[in-house]
């Protein structure tokens, strides 16, 4: 097996005492599309940041190829970064600008032109050397600044939140951009975003963090498909979490009622979290499924309606579904049982923050 | 309507404050004692004694803007690096001695240079030989130096504290060494405060008369205190009208020069 492009080992960080990052691992294969999720505080950037050279953590290794970095300076480290609000330099042209990384390492003029006329094709945006920074929009310059790392040939490309500036439409159009970038220059890409959408539609490789720990790790499908905490699966997608109660192996009591699941070793009569995603649910006749309710609110939503049924328990369940159940009616639930997910409570708030694995 | 009452009160100011005053030297300039017109006043700039006023006062200021750019400029890159919290109360620091009165101060550099003053005292405690500072080209340096230095100070540090920390990192994630990333990126972007410091420097310096009366004493003469004396002493306001119109040039001149170099000066970082 090859040895991963960037491994950090074991890696703390606090600032002014308050953990930021604690006792992070993590391993990144060369050729990848990483993407660090997780929400607004969670010590994203300062993970990238870790990896940037820009701050140095407390505890800890960096390894980049096979080589310790941990205290390298930014300007000695074989990757680029795209920061999130592109941090052009807005004193030169954007041919400056790109050439700037080229003729500080003194490469040969006509070697920096062609570079220059490359990489302002691969982003769509031939011609605009002469321009000025102020005269492109935040599309543009979100280019021009990717530009501007990817002349460098790096092995690893830092992104932050590239796409945090930019509205839906730009969003979308820039991700698939980025995307065909990527397979195009094969260089491998770690990505900060706090949009799960985004996540779930760039990456390879996708890592859930929350207060500084990695909740989950895996493809865009096991993380949606297969949360193994409550977090994660309240975190990507809307779900329903409730408590339950696994009574054997593939038996679990919701609310008082027995659903098969295809969930095996949680021992018998242990309380666990079950989540069940919005279009899992199917809504039946009553008498037909394990649960009854009623639909207590319906939005129309485009592609689905979101309805709310509540059951006497009072839990309000999310619903996605093609078809329509007017509000008031009486429905019962029914769910496969390999839409079910089991995942084990946790026993402490810290426990909480760290994500339960078993 | 209502925006020309609105800048009513400063279209009085500028005529009453400004606009008579300038018209009031122009003519006294180009007049006589009999209010002939002429051009001596402003052709006495060529006498000996004038001109050499007057590239006296072009060197000292010059070089009392040189030492404040140099001074400035680290300080201000202290201020920046320390942070907004930090920051702040070192500009707050900076400022507290403008509040005492520019008289005052000078005349405190005064005690402290004179030949019996602070400074001398204290060499004699320590058996030194006393120094001949005050009345010196250098101490009237210094007294620019000293008043001025805030003038260049905030306008650069406002600039820098303007300039985004991600800009920065970008240069150094570029490969860029600190010395590079200083003078590709934070030097021309910081080309427009360096200018208007040296404008705000440059200019009073150019015209003050106080600090060389007091630190300079008689026998050096700055334009300023040419034109001070013929309003004064002399009584001759044609001449120092004259004379003062000739230093606007000056003033002028090197204003534009100053602007054309911004210009040329800006996109040029390679
Ligand atoms: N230089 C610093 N000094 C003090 N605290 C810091 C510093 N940098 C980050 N922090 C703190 O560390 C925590 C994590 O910050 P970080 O920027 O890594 O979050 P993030 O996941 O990128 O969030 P966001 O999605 O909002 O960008 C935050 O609580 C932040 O206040
Ligand atoms: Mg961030």
């Amino acid at each position: 097996m090859h040895q991963p492009l960037i491994d950090l080992q074991h890696i703390s960080k606090s600032f002014d005492g308050t953990m930021v990052l604690d006792d992070l691992s993590l391993t990144v294969k060369e050729n990848s599309f990483v993407t660090l999720l997780g929400p607004s505080g969670c010590g994203k950037t300062t993970t990238l940041r870790i990896i940037g050279g820009f701050e140095s953590p407390d505890t800890g290794s960096v390894i980049f190829d096979g080589q310790e970095i941990t205290h390298l300076p930014p300007n000695k480290r074989q990757l680029n970064t795209v920061f999130q609000k592109y941090a052009l330099f807005t004193h030169m042209t954007i041919a400056d600008n790109i050439a700037f990384g080229l003729k500080i390492k003194n490469k040969p003029k006509s070697y920096i032109q062609d570079k220059i006329k490359y990489a302002l094709k691969l982003v769509n945006l031939d011609g605009y050397e002469n321009r000025s920074v102020d005269s492109l929009s935040g599309g543009q310059q979100q280019r021009i600044a990717i530009a501007r790392a990817i002349v460098n040939e790096p092995r690893l490309l830092l992104l932050d939140e590239p796409l945090g500036a930019l509205d839906l439409k730009l969003r979308q159009d820039m991700q698939y951009e980025l995307i065909r970038l990527k397979n195009e220059l094969g260089i491998t890409f770690i990505y900060v975003t706090h949009d799960q959408e985004e996540a779930l539609t760039m990456s390879d490789t996708i890592v859930v963090m929350n207060q500084g720990y990695i909740q989950q790790m895996g493809s865009p499908e096991s993380i949606y498909n297969e949360p193994e905490n409550a977090f994660v699966a309240d975190f990507i997608g809307d779900s329903n979490i409730v408590p339950g109660i696994m009574l054997r192996d593939e038996l679990v009591e919701i609310f008082g009622a027995k659903f098969a699941c295809v969930d095996k070793g949680f021992g018998t009569n242990r309380p666990v979290d079950v989540v069940i995603r919005p279009e899992d649910i199917d809504l039946v006749a009553p008498g037909q499924g394990a649960l009854s309710g009623i639909v207590t609110h319906l939005i129309f939503k485009g592609v689905h309606y979101e309805m709310e049924v509540t059951t006497p328990d009072g839990f309000e369940w999310l619903v996605h579904s093609t078809d329509l159940f007017p509000v008031g009616r009486q429905v019962d639930i029914h769910v496969d049982p390999f839409d079910i997910q089991i995942m084990n409570k946790p026993a402490s708030e810290d426990e909480e923050a760290m994500g339960v694995n078993e | 309507m209502s925006k020309k009452l609105l800048s009513g009160p400063y279209v009085l100011w500028m005529i009453g404050f400004t606009i008579i005053p300038l018209a009031l030297i122009l003519y006294y300039g180009l007049t006589d004692r009999s209010g002939a017109f002429t051009l001596a006043n402003i052709m006495a700039i060529a006498t000996a004694e004038h001109a050499k006023a007057l590239w006296l006062s072009l060197g000292l200021s010059l070089a009392s803007t040189i030492c404040c750019l140099l001074l400035a400029y680290p300080l201000a890159m202290v201020l920046r690096a320390k942070g907004v919290g930090a920051g702040s109360f070192i500009v707050f620091i900076f400022i507290l001695p403008m509040w005492m009165n520019f008289l005052l101060r000078t005349l405190a550099w005064q005690t402290l240079l004179e030949k019996s003053g602070v400074i001398n005292g204290f060499l004699a405690l320590l058996h030194l030989p006393p120094q001949n500072m005050i009345n010196t080209p250098a101490a009237i340096i210094l007294g620019m130096v000293y008043n001025f230095l805030p003038f260049m100070v905030l306008p650069i540090y406002n600039v820098l504290s303007k300039i985004d920390d991600n800009t920065i990192n970008a240069a150094t994630d570029l490969g860029a060494s600190s010395l590079q990333t200083f003078w590709h990126i934070l030097l021309p972007l910081s080309v427009p405060g360096i200018i208007s410091g040296i404008n705000m420097v440059f200019v009073p310096a150019l015209t003050t008369f106080v600090i060389s009366n007091l630190l300079g004493g008689s026998k050096i003469l700055l334009i300023g205190n040419v034109i001070e004396q013929e309003f004064t002493k002399g009584s001759n306001w044609h001449l120092g009208s004259g004379l003062s119109l000739v230093l606007m040039i000056f003033i002028l001149i090197s204003m534009a020069l100053i602007a054309k170099y911004d210009k040329n000066g800006e996109g040029n970082a390679f």
